[in-house]
């Protein structure tokens, strides 16, 4: 049933969105979904529109971005700390999505985070990047 | 002129289910509960604040056909039904513990934020719930120094 699935589904998408930081693959996924994982990536996309492989790494930019506008703290501390296992993958992985650098982006966006007055999931939902 | 809002509605996919959670979980009084032959009205309140009323609304006919119900369901269950609360507390982090250990499903350990101290849960069927401790003076919006030094 659709409605069932798409309940496990939104566990298995929660768990990336509390857990991001860590090493989550689709073994692990795809338990919390109780799923089997061949069958998750498809469920997921089925449910969501995207793979969950996409989910995670934009959850992961999104963290990284408002790490970047609120903290001084250095790019490379930022792209571990959000789950990124290189700096190479981080930084490639943001300019695809964002469009520039952590640098760039943080140069030209500092600041600007702590107007965000709204409670903290309906930011995550909302400014996680799209496309 | 407006006064103020009564009532409030959720969708549920089973009313017993969510009378076990919002009343048997969260602590909410049951306000309303009238079969009417059409439709169960169900409301629930906060003990405190019975002038606001959440009705737990089930999908389904005559209100809507079978597959306009079941398209809210399924966006219920995938937590994309639009609808979501935010309940206040003195205790975010007790609670958050006393709520654990009923096995409700969080989304969000409690994180101090400059509104508070907050944590994030969903219902039974997928509709999103925060609940937040106030800071103890008035909320003020940190400047980028201020928030960097938190972290």
């Amino acid at each position: 049933m659709i409605e069932d699935r798409n309940r496990r589904m939104l566990r298995a998408r929660d768990t990336m969105d509390r857990a991001y930081a860590q090493p989550l693959d689709v073994p692990a996924l795809a338990r919390v979904a109780h799923v089997s994982p061949a069958h998750f990536s498809r469920q997921f996309r089925a449910t969501f529109g995207e793979t969950p492989h996409r989910y995670l790494q934009r959850r992961r930019v999104e963290r990284a971005m408002e790490l970047l506008r609120e903290t001084d703290r250095p790019v490379t501390e930022i792209c571990f700390d959000v789950g990124f296992a290189s700096l190479g993958t981080f930084s490639r992985t943001f300019r695809a999505v964002v469009g520039e650098s952590p640098s760039r982006y943080r140069t030209r966006f500092a600041g600007e985070g702590a107007a965000l007055r709204i409670p903290a999931c309906w930011a995550m939902a909302w400014m996680r990047p799209a496309g | 002129m407006l006064k103020r809002i009564t009532h409030t509605f959720i969708h549920v996919l089973d009313q017993d289910e969510a009378l076990d959670f919002y009343v048997g979980k969260l602590g909410m009084v049951v306000n309303t509960d009238a079969d009417l032959g059409f439709m169960r009205w169900l409301t629930v309140n906060m003990p405190d604040e019975p002038e606001l009323q959440l009705g737990l609304m089930l999908p389904g006919p005559p209100a809507y056909d079978d597959a306009t119900a079941e398209q809210i369901r399924e966006l219920v269950a995938k937590g994309a039904a639009g609808g979501g609360l935010i309940f206040e507390t003195d205790d975010c982090l007790g609670t958050y513990e006393e709520l654990r250990a009923a096995g409700v499903e969080f989304t969000q350990e409690p994180v101090e934020r400059f509104y508070g101290t907050d944590c994030a849960l969903r219902d039974p069927f997928g509709n999103p719930i925060r609940i937040t401790q106030p800071p103890d003076g008035p909320i003020v919006v940190p400047t980028a120094e201020e928030l960097s030094a938190q972290m």
